[in-house]
């Protein structure tokens, strides 16, 4: 065994994942009060100051992170106890196992496993997603919470079919499902001046796949495992650091799916008519770097712009959607990727 | 011992084979303040729905026996927190009635002021939180936002925000402050635009209309034979308003308005007609301020009052008033002492929650959430 290897990916990712993807995280909790704090005509979070400098509230994550230590960690009567602890952690990993696979810059450095499969192996990792919120629920020995984790268990198994699918037209149009080939791939210019962004390529696969990645999350309009004016949620039982744990996990998930949309839709770390095949180095690459974090982050507004303006669907409304429109739809998408192919 | 914790489930409720029991409230988001809703249902399909309610009871009717007629005036801000303008209207049209007191013009005008600035506050709130029971945050902080002006404006003219005790017996307490004329019409203007990006932002919204339309219709006639009243009735297409049918007050000399519902987006009597019928209320009301501003006569807000109301004992009166949650009657029965023998206030939202089981079979607990929201249910009122 090579400790070099061990020793590359650890620090690897430490960084990607503890630093960045959980890093972001946390701060996203401040950013999506203090956004919906804009929209909504408030102020926001303003009043957590350490030496009575309050810095627009920043100081809130950290905060919550001392309060959601300290607080009484409560299991309710008949919980299953093994489940009920287990659970935020079964949400929480495999989100940060699967950041594994994204190429956040160019060469073979900027990623922790530069896997021929990787796409296939990110959606292996992040199905195991859908365990933490339905046992978290049904170990709960509560009704919202059970009514909860059913909705939960029911939405993400048919999400996932179609962010499955959204993904094969990928494949045949790239011909490859390493995310450090696709990123390559993109750098290609259309007619000499258009990047062969996924987004250009298959504009209906986007859109399908950020509405599927959107229910698959849990995120508003397609909250319903929450629905806190309804059942409050599958998280309803849980209290102090699990509570914040599964908090986390969902901001968490919200950076790899914005990381993933880029990575695969919006050319990853290329930038448009620069050194396409990431050989410059230098300062180019950490600008490269920099286009990967900026994209990222404007695709996690953009998540949160439909999270604080829609309203939620109804249950049967959304396992219709994903069933009877966003699944045809896909597959029709990957037909007509197939005979343009077959045409080219 | 986990059984000894659970709930009790009331008598009433018969639990087939299969069938799960939800408690929902008295503390649930969505069950404005503390109303019990329980539910038997299989999954999340609901197969009956019992009100529990009397979690907000305080006897005011009770308390009415105890206390003179002025005094008691704060206790009707209680029966309705929402609309407390219209229950010290209501009481104090009641007792006017009962003594044969005379209301000097200035105050009626200035009461019909306070009742069309309170009945857009309480609008304001219901379109708030039902928005935000189907899952939108952002209008209700937007609506709220709005209400803060007319709470603003309110403070102003009497001195409280919520719990007004401003119609008094006999008149008003306080006259317009000047200056407040402008700040009122300066709302105005702005509500218009602020209507205008409501039914942008969710009123028309596509998924919003897809969760209310069509939820929760109650036809014309099961409206009627419930007793439900104001804007859940006109929501159904019946065409009545106290205020308009059996006027009081000065509204016989203002123009305005009485909204039913239509079928344009989705059924009579739906969900989200109940909610585009508030809504058009509230510009209603707009208009009805404008009127009233400009018509606002000079004298006296008080009428000659004795100092201690003596009635005789049995003699009897009653009065309507159109609240945000429609027609509410109080019928006063007067005693030997200077309080009356007996109060008697009839409240929209108890007749409103009687409807909500027989329209609650068989939905989805979403739906139940909108109905139960749409017909604006509050809790003191139902419970007094």
């Amino acid at each position: 065994m090579n400790w070099n290897i061990v020793l590359a990916a650890t620090i690897k990712w430490v960084f990607m994942v503890l630093v960045f993807g959980l890093g972001v995280a946390g701060i996203l909790t401040w950013v999506e009060r203090k956004m919906s704090a804009v929209i909504q005509d408030r102020v926001g979070p303003n009043r957590a100051s350490i030496l009575g400098f309050r810095m627009l509230g920043l100081f809130h994550p950290l905060a919550d992170a001392i309060k959601a230590f300290t607080k009484e960690d409560f299991v309710p009567d008949g919980a299953n106890r093994v489940l009920f602890f287990l659970a935020p952690l079964i949400a929480l990993v495999p989100g940060m196992l699967a950041f594994a696979v994204l190429p956040f810059g160019p060469g073979d450095n900027l990623v922790i496993a530069n896997m021929d499969s990787g796409i296939i192996a990110l959606l292996a990792i992040t199905s195991f997603g859908i365990y933490g919120a339905t046992l978290g629920g049904w170990s709960s020995n509560n009704a919202f919470a059970m009514l909860g984790s059913l909705r939960a268990a029911a939405q993400m198994i048919s999400y996932e079919v179609s962010m499955g699918l959204n993904l094969v037209g990928m494949f045949m149009v790239f011909g490859t499902l390493s995310f450090s080939q696709i990123v390559y791939a993109q750098g290609h210019l259309l007619g000499g001046w258009l990047p062969e962004w996924g987004i250009v390529v298959q504009p209906l696969a986007f859109i399908l796949f950020m509405a599927a990645a959107l229910a698959e999350n849990k995120r508003a309009p397609f909250d319903l495992p929450e629905g806190e004016s309804e059942i409050i949620g599958y998280n309803v039982e849980y209290s102090s650091m699990r509570f914040a744990t599964f908090f986390l996990s969902e901001f968490f998930e919200v950076v790899l799916i914005a990381a993933i949309v880029t990575v695969l839709f919006l050319g990853g770390w290329q930038i448009p008519w620069l050194d396409p095949k990431g050989i410059a180095g230098g300062w180019i690459r950490v600008l490269q770097v920099g286009a990967f974090v900026v994209k990222t982050l404007f695709v996690i507004w953009v998540m949160m712009l439909a999270r604080w303006t829609l309203p939620r669907f109804r249950y049967d409304q959304v396992m219709k959607l994903g069933w009877k429109i966003i699944l045809p739809l896909s597959l029709l998408n990957i037909l007509v990727t197939a005979i343009v192919l077959a045409m080219l | 011992m986990v059984d000894e914790l659970r709930p009790e489930i009331p008598a009433g409720v018969l639990v087939e084979d299969g069938e799960m029991v939800l408690n929902m409230g008295p503390h649930h988001p969505s069950t404005h303040g503390v109303i019990r809703l329980i539910l038997t249902m299989d999954g999340e399909v609901i197969h009956t729905v019992t009100p529990d309610i009397g979690y907000l009871h305080r006897a005011i009717e009770k308390i009415a026996e105890k206390t003179p007629y002025y005094t008691f005036m704060p206790f009707t801000d209680r029966i309705d927190y929402l609309g407390a303008m219209f229950m010290n209207h209501g009481y104090a049209m009641a007792v006017e009635k009962l003594a044969g007191i005379e209301v000097p013009r200035r105050a009626e005008y200035l009461r019909v002021l306070a009742d069309e600035l309170n009945r857009m506050a309480s609008h304001l709130i219901f379109m708030g939180t039902m928005t935000m029971d189907i899952g939108a945050y952002t209008p209700f902080l937007h609506a709220l936002r709005e209400r803060e002006k007319i709470n603003d404006i309110i403070e102003a003219l009497c001195g409280a925000r919520l719990t007004y005790n401003y119609i008094r017996v006999g008149g008003v307490s306080f006259d317009l402050p000047p200056g407040l004329t402008g700040q009122i019409l300066d709302f105005l203007d702005g509500y218009e635009v602020f209507l205008d990006e409501f039914d942008r932002l969710i009123t028309y919204n596509e998924i919003f209309v897809k969760r209310v339309a069509n939820v929760g219709i109650i036809p014309a006639d099961m409206a009627i034979s419930y007793g439900l009243v104001g804007p859940n009735l006109r929501a159904s297409g019946v065409d009545y308003d106290v205020r308009r049918d059996a006027p009081y007050s000065v509204y016989p000399e203002l123009n305005f308005d009485v909204i039913t519902g239509d079928d344009k987006y989705g059924s009579v009597g739906d969900a989200f007609n109940r909610l585009r019928v508030r809504i058009a209320e509230t510009a209603q009301s707009a208009r009805l301020i404008r009127q009233v501003l400009q018509k606002m006569p000079t004298g006296p807000i008080m009428g000659k009052l004795p100092r201690k109301l003596k009635l005789d004992p049995g003699k009897d009166a009653f009065s309507r008033v159109e609240s945000s949650r429609g027609d509410t009657l109080f019928y006063i029965v007067a005693g030997g002492g200077n309080s009356p023998h007996r109060l008697r206030v009839r409240t929209g939202s108890f007749t409103a929650l009687s409807v909500v089981p027989e329209i609650g079979q068989g939905v989805m607990v979403a739906d139940l959430v909108a109905i139960f929201a749409s017909t604006d249910v509050i809790a003191p009122e139902t419970d007094r």
